[in-house]
């Protein structure tokens, strides 16, 4: 039996909808189940929890079984060892920082003054040291993540589960702790499933990424498994994100084949991934008034009609997706090998820090979608 | 300028509502006023520093605040039981539950009679095994009082603990915390405003409980005379005695719904 997480979760929650995935994780891994409201990841994460019991199928981790319905198994959400981040972190409210961190402790044996202890220097590995006493009522959004994070890491987990972890965040939080987010990550030994709809998050964060539609996982490989080869139309969506590998220095980004582009985030330093939301692009017939920092004319190679969108295939200098209204492209008279110009903010450009794992062994910036 | 007319606008209140509203405030008013204009001022101290008033608010305070302690300790169990277990004749339970807030006093003291009086269906062998005697004593008031009150506990409760958000619990549950620990480090205290006002209200219900007290404890002066017993008494001789006690009834109340008020409801 693998010491990761192997599951089969088959659960009907009601409503007539029922999840059946599969999922395996590697200690040491990052698995993203990335999906639309409603896909029910919320669903997997009670299954994995062992708050809503499975119907078929089975739960192992680190070789012990957790849920087994054939065999009658069933170990309680507090004898499972898991660390969970809450879409909004449900810190309990009565409870200080340091206490919120020492729940979880004290819950699995330490004894007051190590649960404390402890708790305070998970706090610290935070940074949140200084903040130790304030109720959760008194902390930022990105605050209360950071809290959750060590309040779900100081149980040494068995399997991290992090539910939407930046939803609540705005976006220049959501930047930063995303980086918090990542080095904690690969900090954990054991198996980490991400649960998000935002796929930047899922491609920059996950070593694999599942996509889940209806219950079903539809669709699961590297992040450029699902960018390169969309099987269905909600992946063939989320392959429209733009990612490139380069190098960051104090507010540019030089990209593997040289070209260069100005990113407002100025804290990311060295090998970077970044993505661009194809509707972040904007396609111009001339070059664009007031100088945006990124503009530069290219060349289309492709339209295509997706939804009540077009996308917008760029070639050289850098290969990129955009996505623009069908009157807009009518306007500029788009059609394969017209030239335009493009203008994309420094500010839409989301940075982090390359981990080296995805996309394994690309070129660079080539990475836009094939099809 | 705009802004202030529009605020304006949507202060200004229906005159139905004025109306009804002002005839609502009268008829509470109005009796409070009347005990007021008869009240006689210059004996009220010597009337509710007399023996009979003393004993009665003895009486009442004791009573009411070990009324209020039992639909506590009993009340926050079935609370929990109503609002988050399942178990066949559930629906009966709640009912049995909370028919005391619409049973008449006068029947649920004759209720408890039948149940723990010396022939009682449980007061017959618990007075022979411990030789305690519910009626007319100071435990058969408590007993009354609590019957009458847990009831208000419960229905709080129950609601508060529906409206908690489950995800806390399940938080708690996560890190490793037994139903036990969950229920005492994080869901007690998340309810705890309605913990204070469930107690508050059962406590205010058994400071006024009358019907189920005379009919089950009796009007024994200094034993089981509380003071709506002892006012009831003293309507029909002194009625000054009457409207001193009331008074007092009426201070008392009203004194620690505002303090408790301000100190639970006043920071939210």
């Amino acid at each position: 039996m693998s010491e990761g997480l192997g599951a089969h979760l088959v659960v009907s929650p009601g409503n007539g909808f029922r999840l059946d995935i599969e999922l395996e994780i590697p200690p040491g891994r990052t698995a993203a189940l990335l999906g639309p409201n409603g896909a029910g990841k919320s669903t997997a994460v009670a299954a994995l929890a062992g708050i809503l019991p499975l119907e078929a199928g089975h739960i192992s981790l680190g070789g012990a079984v957790l849920d087994d319905p054939a065999r009658d198994l069933f170990v309680p959400v507090e004898r499972r060892r898991l660390g969970i981040v809450f879409q909004d972190y449900a810190l309990f409210p009565h409870l200080s920082a340091l206490d919120n961190v020492a729940f979880g402790l004290r819950g699995h044996g330490a004894d007051r003054a190590t649960a404390r202890r402890e708790a305070g220097r998970w706090l610290e590995r935070l940074e949140l040291g200084s903040l130790a006493d304030r109720r959760p009522g008194d902390l930022s959004g990105g605050q209360a993540q950071r809290v959750a994070l060590a309040r779900a890491l100081a149980v040494d987990p068995d399997l991290l589960l992090l539910d939407e972890p930046l939803a609540a965040l705005d976006v220049t939080t959501r930047a930063q702790l995303r980086r918090v987010l990542a080095e904690h990550l690969a900090a954990h030994r054991g198996p980490r499933l991400l649960i998000t709809h935002d796929p930047a998050e899922a491609f920059l964060l996950a070593d694999t990424i599942h996509v889940i539609e209806e219950g079903r996982i539809t669709q699961a490989g590297t992040a450029d498994d699902i960018r390169r080869h969309p099987v269905t139309r909600y992946a063939a969506d989320l392959a429209g994100i733009n990612l490139m590998a380069g190098v960051a220095t104090d507010g540019s980004l030089l990209l593997a084949n040289g070209h260069r582009v100005a990113v407002a985030d100025r804290s990311v330093h060295g090998a970077t991934l970044a993505t661009i939301h194809p509707r972040a692009i904007a396609l111009y017939d001339a070059e664009p008034h007031g100088s945006p920092r990124n503009a530069w004319p290219t060349v289309v190679t492709a339209l295509e009609q997706v939804g009540d969108r077009v996308r917008v295939q760029l070639g050289a200098p850098v290969p990129l997706t955009a996505e623009i209204t069908p009157g807009a492209a009518a306007g500029l008279g788009l059609a394969p090998s017209v030239r335009v110009w493009i203008a994309i903010k420094a500010s839409e450009i989301d940075l982090q820090p390359n981990p080296g794992t995805a996309p394994e062994g690309d070129p660079g910036p080539d990475l836009r979608p094939s099809a | 300028m705009t802004g202030r007319r529009r605020l304006n606008g949507l202060r200004r209140v229906p005159v139905p509502l004025l109306v009804l509203g002002a005839i609502g405030f009268i008829l509470f008013a109005l009796p409070l006023a009347g005990l007021l204009a008869r009240t006689p001022w210059s004996r009220l101290w010597d009337l509710i520093t007399s023996p009979m008033a003393r004993d009665a608010l003895r009486l009442s305070l004791l009573t009411s605040v070990a009324a209020a302690a039992v639909a506590l300790l009993l009340g926050v169990p079935l609370a929990w039981l109503l609002a988050r277990s399942e178990f066949p004749g559930k629906a009966l339970v709640r009912g049995l539950v909370t028919l005391p807030m619409v049973l008449p006093p006068v029947v649920g003291g004759a209720a408890l009679l039948f149940a723990f009086g010396r022939r009682g269906l449980l007061g017959e062998s618990l007075y022979g095994a411990t030789g305690l005697l519910l009626p007319f004593s100071i435990w058969g008031v408590i007993a009354a009082n609590a019957f009458v009150a847990t009831p208000f506990l419960v229905v709080t409760v129950e609601g508060a603990l529906r409206n908690l958000d489950p995800r806390y619990e399940a938080a708690a549950a996560s890190l490793g915390a037994t139903r036990w620990r969950t229920f005492r480090r994080v869901t007690l205290p998340l309810i705890a405003p309605s913990l204070a006002a469930g107690t508050l209200l059962s406590w205010a219900r058994a400071l006024g409980e009358f019907g189920a007290t005379i009919t089950f404890a009796g009007n024994l002066p200094g034993r089981t005379q509380t003071l709506p017993l002892a006012v009831f008494v003293a309507m029909e001789s002194d009625r000054d005695v009457a409207i001193a006690l009331s008074l007092l009834l009426v201070a008392i109340s009203l004194g620690v719904l505002l303090v408790l008020r301000n100190r639970w409801w006043g920071l939210r």
